[in-house]
């Protein structure tokens, strides 16, 4: 517990559970400390989610509903464990040296960790105190509820781009794409790094015109560092079928080799270093 | 201690290419023997990649591909090729052999053919006859008249001596995989000492010793040294001749790289040609090797693919080392190991790294010759070394899963820099120290015994002691923990004085002459005992501490089965709760132990570390309070039990970091599995990751890390197809093994192991 004295604004806090719209008014939630937020589960040790060795929270909630989303478990807020800040910022303090000398840090991805943005904003708040290096996994939708202040404690965004026409990204996540698209810029102007994550689903996201444009702008935002083409997978099917629902890309296929090669050459031909 | 043993060499003299030290820096190496003086004074550190090394020659090739056919040969024979059935092995006892005498670089088999085994009848006679009979063999019939009539052997002497007590924990498995029927092993001679000095020079040095021993008092301390040494002297002259029988010239030193690894391996080729230890190691001959090997490049004499051909030539003989042992034995430790451990890098106590271009080649040989169990390839890990060679490791740990770590920079301060590692996880100076191996005592079994007041679960029998049972329908933890105590104390001294016979034996009837030979005059010994099935130990303490656990009694009234209501924490989540109590385990156990007088005045220590046997231990051992079933194998060394470590690979190693080597200075062993996705999606990334995994573990205090890069469904499929994976090889723990060679319960204990993931 050598980080308690960072914790003391936390111990007596209240807060609320915030709302699912993109435009849900940030300013109300300005510093007001929540005590508890919902948690889906927790990994220490995740080497996929960010530089290093990683503490990796998967909170639950999320607005949209991508149709390969492998952890629809994750989408309502409520079925997730309720979870003190106080506990997480414990445990995180425990691995803390750990993910340092790891290379690593804290990731916070759901659900959309911005659902719970206050619960979110905090947590990265006492990792920063605590020296350790942060990302934010989001698909960018909420992202006008980061404050500028929530910003400065995030090093890092692992942004994921699920589409680069309206049409295509209501198709599927059944929302709208620019709240993204200006959240990217914002970062952009913030010189707030980036790492780009694109799932490729034949069918679906393999439009090549679009990647190209994605790319485009990507490389115009001059911050991203990496991006990752993700092959899409089934292996979370089975958690559609337990969750009840329909999986309406069970017949689709994971894209071939050649395929995820050819979209990460779109992003390399933008000078973006893809992987 | 070594004794001053004659003038300093004349470095003055002419730099011809006969003089075996031209152009090594002089030291207390020069005065005496000194190993470690000879590697600060000249080791060259290298602290770039491995961009420089050569690949495969077609010599090595070739050589490799006979080697295969015979490797091939000998399991479609069932795991036994050949034995010379009639000539109990000695250091001279065979003629010279060879895969193919033409390619072979460097040359020597323990018998006159490759794979063909030789019987060592010291240890036991009836292991030998039972291994032979097994395999479709018989003894030769003359040796019936010798042992054990004429010629008394380990395992008869041991058995003189064990006490009923001993007997009893000896048949129902509360301790188990006691050297008493076979070699001890575990003991490291310094095989460099031989291509150093020559052995002129050695028995020089040990006649010196010899008279150093004539006191005033010739007590029995004494006569026991004068006739080690004596026999010590003998041995060594036993190894002249072992080089004549290869056309060498061992009395004088190595010369050039070649003969320096020739005179090494040699050396040790006498230490298993006359000892069947269960582990017979190498210690840490790469960087002293480079030494040799650079002048030769600096010479002009040697290029990079010939320098990878010495070591590929020395390592396909490393792989060929063969002992006939039981089925038992091999159910026991799993497949056919002999930990011809070799300790690569770690750093000098001048700050500089170990490491040298021969680090890397010996490494590389995973490449040129594929993946292997043996030689135990045993990186000595500090977060100083170079970063050219962590790559290195974590790309080749990646690509074949045949390299374990240990942490250097928490071993140096107690062993300092020229130690290595015996069988699995067990530091010791090398020629200055050895171990007297104690296998192990099952701990979880032991708190059974705590509960049913001494009887055994399985059998009924009053084994421990007769303490008062556990008494009412749940366990208490304050309760359990007042009757553990005393019943751990009870086995600690069974325990230790059962090691003191097998030793006192092993030392009068197996003594390994030519290994201590190669051994200062005065060596620390340690009393290497051990714990097993830690975890489930752990585990039910926490369960009685933070469930109920409700006992169900069987007709004889023993607690044989339980009930767990609610839930507990288990070890490997990072939970103190319960890693405190593995840790006061831990602790009380080697406190337990330190209390009772050991043989040779040994220094206690112990081991958390099961080899495989954690399969046999848990066959042994009944229901456990933390919900393992009876029969169920425990988790592997320090392992937490799988499946029960959820919060991910960080949680678990933590875990494992807390416990203390200060009290378990014999090592403590971890294996860790990971699909290769879970590392990155990148090859970089995956070699970043892994050498950032092991950072972090080690800054932690953890003391040794097995990886396994792979997903379970390889290993499925090779249980399947075993004719299609050869060479997969895994690590389990402390050692890697051949996973076709292991049983199909072994297989399948691997599988249920826990594979840490892609975050989901």
């Amino acid at each position: 517990m050598a980080h308690q004295t960072n914790l003391l604004d936390i111990r007596d806090a209240h807060g609320g559970a915030p709302g699912v719209h993109a435009d849900g008014g940030h300013a109300r939630l300005a510093r007001r400390p929540v005590a508890h937020g919902f948690v889906h589960s927790k990994e220490a040790g995740g080497a996929v989610d960010g530089p290093g060795i990683r503490y990796v929270l998967f909170v639950s909630g999320c607005p949209l509903r991508c149709l390969y989303c492998h952890n629809p478990d994750t989408w309502h807020m409520r079925k997730g464990k309720e979870t003190s800040v106080r506990e997480i910022v414990a445990e995180m303090a425990s691995y803390s040296n750990f993910l340092k000398r790891a290379k690593g840090g804290i990731t916070i991805t759901g659900g959309e960790p911005l659902t719970q943005v206050e619960f979110t904003a905090e947590i990265f708040h006492a990792a920063k105190a605590m020296g350790l290096h942060t990302a934010l996994d989001t698909s960018g939708f909420l992202g006008k509820r980061v404050t500028d202040e929530m910003l400065e404690d995030i090093d890092l965004v692992l942004l994921d781009i699920k589409a680069f026409t309206e049409e295509t990204y209501f198709e599927v996540t059944g929302a709208q794409l620019q709240p993204t698209l200006d959240f990217a810029r914002r970062l952009s102007a913030k010189g707030k790094k980036i790492w780009l994550r694109y799932v490729l689903v034949p069918g679906l996201t393999d439009k090549l015109d679009e990647i190209e444009g994605l790319a485009a702008f990507a490389a115009e935002l001059g911050v991203v560092e990496r991006v990752d083409v993700l092959p899409f997978h089934k292996l979370g099917e089975f958690k559609w079928k337990e969750c009840g629902r329909e999986y309406k890309l069970a017949e689709t296929e994971p894209p071939s080799g050649e395929l995820v090669e050819q979209v990460r050459s779109i992003f390399r031909g933008h000078g973006l270093k893809a992987g | 201690m070594n004794v001053y043993a004659r003038e300093p060499f004349d470095t003055d003299t002419e730099l011809s290419a006969q003089d075996p030290w031209r152009g090594f820096l002089p030291g207390s190496w020069t005065r005496e023997i000194d190993v470690r003086s000879f590697i600060i004074a000249n080791v060259t550190p290298f602290e770039g990649d491995a961009s420089f090394l050569a690949g495969i020659t077609p010599r090595t090739a070739d050589l490799w591909e006979k080697l295969k056919a015979h490797l091939k040969a000998e399991r479609d024979k069932g795991g036994v090729l050949d034995v010379d059935v009639s000539t109990p092995s000695s250091i001279t006892s065979h003629k010279a052999g060879y895969i193919a005498e033409d390619l072979e670089q460097i040359v020597g088999l323990q018998t006159d053919a490759p794979l063909k085994r030789a019987i060592m009848p010291f240890g036991g006679y009836r292991m030998v006859k039972n291994g032979l009979e097994a395999y479709g063999f018989k003894a030769d019939a003359s040796l019936d008249k010798v042992f054990p009539k004429l010629r008394k052997t380990h395992n008869d002497a041991v058995f003189d001596v064990y006490t009923p007590e001993m007997l009893a924990c000896h048949k129902s498995g509360v301790i188990t995989g006691l050297p008493d029927a076979y070699g001890r092993g575990r003991i490291i001679g310094d095989y460099r000492r031989v291509a150093l000095y020559g052995v002129n020079r050695l028995i020089e040095d040990k006649q010196t010793q010899l008279k150093s021993f004539e006191l005033a008092t010739i007590d029995e301390e004494v006569l026991r040294a004068r006739e080690e040494t004596a026999e010590q002297i003998k041995a060594l002259k036993e190894l002249v001749k072992l080089g004549e029988i290869y056309g060498f010239d061992l009395t004088r030193p190595a010369v050039n790289g070649r003969e320096a690894v020739q005179w090494t391996y040699l050396a040790y080729l006498a230490a298993v040609k006359e000892a069947n230890g269960a582990a017979m190691s190498l210690g840490r001959v790469s960087s002293f090797l480079d030494i040799f090997i650079q002048r030769d490049i600096a010479e002009g004499e040697l290029n990079e693919a010939e320098a990878q051909e010495l070591f590929d030539h020395f390592v396909m003989k490393l792989r060929i080392v063969r002992f006939l042992r039981t089925p038992e034995y091999d159910q026991l430790f799993s497949g056919d190991p002999t930990w011809v451990t070799e300790s690569i890098g770690g750093m000098a106590i001048d700050g500089r790294p170990l490491v040298t271009k021969s680090s890397f080649r010996m490494l590389n040989t995973l490449n040129t010759l594929g993946p292997a169990p043996e030689p135990n390839l045993t990186v000595l890990w500090s977060e100083h070394l170079p970063k050219g060679f962590r790559d290195f490791c974590a790309e080749t740990s990646i690509r074949t899963s045949s390299i374990q770590y240990e942490n250097d920079d928490l071993m140096r301060p107690y062993w300092g820099d020229d130690y290595g590692i015996a069988c699995c996880v067990s530091a010791m100076r090398i020629g200055k120290q050895m171990q007297f191996f104690g296998a192990r005592a099952n701990l979880a079994k032991t708190l059974l015994y705590a509960i049913n007041g001494g009887r055994d679960e399985k059998s009924g029998a009053q084994v421990g002691p007769t303490f008062a049972p556990v008494v009412g329908e749940y366990l208490d933890y304050e309760d359990v923990k007042a009757k553990l105590i005393p019943m751990m104390e009870w086995l600690a001294r069974v325990y230790v004085n059962a090691l003191n016979s097998i030793h006192y034996m092993h030392d009068k009837y197996m003594y390994e002459r030519i290994e201590m030979a190669l051994h200062d005059r005065d060596i620390l010994r340690t009393m290497a005992c051990g714990i097993a099935g830690l975890s489930v130990a752990a585990d039910s303490l926490s369960a009685i501490k933070y469930a109920k656990v409700k006992i169900i009694r069987d007709e004889r009234g023993l607690a044989t089965d339980f009930e767990i209501e609610g839930d507990y924490p288990a070890f490997g989540n990072n939970d103190d709760r319960v890693d405190d109590i593995a840790v006061w385990l831990t602790e009380t156990f080697m406190g337990c132990i330190r209390k009772h007088k050991t043989y040779r005045n040994a220094m206690p220590t112990q081991s958390i570390l099961t080899i495989t046997s954690n399969v046999v231990y848990g066959k042994k051992t009944g229901n456990t309070p933390d919900g393992r079933k009876a029969g169920v194998p425990f988790a592997p060394g320090a392992n937490p039990m799988h499946g029960r470590d959820k919060n991910g690979a960080v949680a678990s190693m933590a875990s494992v970091a807390k416990l203390p080597y200060a009290h378990a200075q014999d090592g403590i062993s971890y294996t860790f599995s990971i699909v290769p996705s879970a590392l990155g999606s990148t090859e970089e990334d995956r070699v970043n990751n892994l050498d950032n995994l092991l950072s972090g573990y080690f800054l932690q205090g953890g003391h040794h890390i097995n990886v396994n890069v792979f997903d379970r469904e390889t290993l499925v499929d090779a249980m399947e197809h075993p004719e299609l994976y050869p060479q997969l090889t895994i690590r389990v723990s402390g050692y890697a093994v051949n996973f076709i060679k292991l049983t199909r319960e072994q297989q399948l204990d691997v599988i249920s192991r826990t594979f840490h993931g892609a975050s989901n």
